[in-house]
């Protein structure tokens, strides 16, 4: 091995350890008794582990029902928007009708707007009919959505159409070839997008923080951010708060990394 | 290769697609009429709420709102407050876009480099930061942040450097989240670039290495201007991200120190949901609107002028 190699290994392993440092604080700190973490110099491991922070934040403070609030949430917002999602694609992608181009292309340039435009409004019409501070709050603007629609029309674009002839030659409905054809061919991108709107969902903050006003109904940032306001001085119980947060988004994206990161790169490629 | 399959599925759609339109627009429909009703409606009532009054005791009683022209936008001209977060959110912007950029571009330069092995485990913990949830990590950084007890300063200190008050001095606080906020991104445009890299065809550093350019040549007339594309695409979604900031002051200084954290959306976020101002929050959301679009309009200008 040549010197070369063993500084770039060494400046890659320390830079890698170094951005995993907040995490592995965050896990050891999240074990330790009431103090143990405000001390200077400080611990990385805590000499006793103890489970009281976890046993706070489920049995005083409700956190199952939170937890559970964000894995409902983040489940039905996959699930809809993949389906609604997928159809939109599949119409772009392979059929011709009055005006496609310019709805596509008015579709795409209006990714630039800002969701934060759209929130006042939405508060508003959701207000009007009653819905917000419920689940429905969060599921209605996740319904469909266009950066998922691009990236399965992208995909559906490269399956061939004589399948889709075959299948019309041997009388399947539309639905049928949508739903036999072009949907198991297309499960490594529903994949893909599943894993972005389920973690998209889960992390959203800003919107569940306006739309969602009773500690019951929080997801779990915003009964997180709420907490921070009354336990700033509790590192031990809002690193705990924030492991349990963050573990299921770790576990997701550790099995299926393939499947996101092929998608961040088929999103950033350009027609 | 991609012609040649783009006239194929195009010969192939001619048949197809002649009889069917009608199930395209079943199959449209429930996306787009969602998109339609809570996207588009909102955006263009929130450009009209934007030339009102509404504020909360409009909420009780539509009928009170008042057309009021623009003096919302004229209010916001002379709002001390609207300027500072717009001064902040502006330099945010200006550093931390860039930084995240180079940051991510030397790790991609980093893994692709042939002499390193186990890069999914190298790429998966610089990777890490980005999946996680933005509250959560914000919370994290507020305690490592901590001035008599945060590891950043228990870091400094190995180098002896005296203790600074990351988030309570009204200089640091920003810096501070600047550098959370690369730790957090780097990651996502690093895989952008990785992607980029490996586009580039190998033959061109093997004539290169055959007229003996060094590698900082290289890097200079080969990676750079291939990578061009992708820089644009990265610096853009990064400035519409940046641009949006709000849940890291949210979080770590509510606006502060002397509000030189407060963001244009924790602004808009104060005004219209707090105080239930939304005539104001919306001319702010548009605000925002218009500086994404003309920040994108520059972006994609500069890159046509470097091409010609």
């Amino acid at each position: 091995m040549n010197i070369k190699k063993i500084l770039l290994y060494i400046f890659i392993g320390l830079t890698s350890i170094l951005t995993l440092v907040p995490f592995i604080w965050m896990l050891s700190a999240s074990f330790m008794a009431d103090g143990k973490a405000s001390v200077f110099p400080p611990i990385f491991f805590p000499d006793e582990f103890v489970f009281s922070q976890y046993e706070t934040l489920f049995v005083r403070l409700s956190m199952a029902r939170t937890f559970l609030n964000s894995l409902l949430l983040s489940f039905s917002v996959t699930v809809i928007s993949l389906f609604f999602n997928s159809m939109a694609g599949f119409a772009f992608a392979k059929y011709r009708f009055i005006g496609k181009k310019k709805l596509f292309n008015l579709l795409l340039s209006s990714m630039i707007i800002p969701s934060q435009v759209t929130m006042l409004p939405l508060f508003l019409m959701l207000k009007s009919i009653g819905l917000i501070n419920t689940y429905m709050a969060i599921i209605i603007p996740g319904l469909a959505n266009i950066f998922g629609i691009f990236l399965i029309r992208q995909y559906i674009l490269a399956i061939p159409d004589s399948l889709i002839e075959a299948a019309k030659i041997d009388g399947a409905t539309d639905f049928q070839i949508y739903r036999k054809i072009i949907l198991p061919l297309a499960i490594p991108i529903l994949v893909t997008l599943a894993i972005f709107t389920f973690l998209g969902t889960w992390n959203d903050f800003l919107w569940p923080l306006i739309a969602l006003t009773d500690d019951s109904m929080y997801t779990l940032p915003v009964a997180l951010a709420n907490l921070m306001g009354e336990h700033t001085k509790d590192p031990e119980l809002m690193m705990a708060g924030s492991v349990l947060t963050i573990i299921p988004v770790i576990i997701v994206f550790l099995v299926l990394q393939k499947y996101y990161i092929k998608g961040i790169m088929m999103g950033s490629v350009k027609e | 290769m991609v012609n040649w399959k783009r006239k194929m599925i195009k010969s192939a759609k001619n048949k197809f697609s002649t009889y069917s339109s009608s199930a395209a627009y079943i199959f449209l429909a429930p996306a787009l009429s969602a998109i339609f009703v809570f996207f588009f409606i909102p955006v263009i009532a929130a450009f009209i709420i934007s030339f009102t009054d509404f504020d909360i005791y409009a909420l009780g009683d539509f009928s009170t709102v008042r057309w009021v022209g623009f003096s919302n936008y004229f209010k916001l001209f002379d709002d001390p407050l609207f300027w500072q977060a717009l001064q902040n959110t502006f330099y945010f912007v200006i550093v931390t876009g860039p930084v995240s950029i180079a940051v991510s571009l030397t790790a991609a330069l980093l893994l692709n480099s042939k002499l390193v092995k186990f890069k999914a485990i190298f790429r998966a913990s610089y990777f890490m930061p980005v999946v996680t949830t933005l509250v959560a990590v914000a919370i994290v950084w507020r305690f490592i942040y901590h001035p008599k007890f945060g590891i950043m300063n228990y870091l400094l200190s190995l180098i002896s450097i005296s203790p600074i008050d990351w988030l309570g001095d009204p200089l640091w606080a920003m810096p501070a989240i600047m550098l959370m906020s690369v730790w957090k991104n780097f990651g996502y445009n690093m895989i952008i670039f990785i992607a980029g890299l490996q586009n580039i065809p190998e033959d061109l550093y093997e004539a290169a290495d055959i007229e003996g350019a060094s590698a900082w040549n290289q890097f200079r007339f080969i990676t750079l201007p291939m990578l061009a594309p992708t820089t644009v695409f990265v610096s853009i979604i990064t400035m519409i991200g940046y641009f949006q900031l709000f849940a890291e002051p949210y979080i770590m200084t509510q606006g502060g120190p002397l509000n030189k954290t407060l963001s244009i959306v924790q602004y808009m976020y104060q005004e219209g949901f707090r105080w239930w101002n939304m005539g104001y929050s919306a001319a702010i959301a548009f605000v925002l609107f218009f500086i994404i679009f003309v920040g994108t309009l520059i972006q994609f200008k500069l890159q046509k002028s470097d091409n010609t």
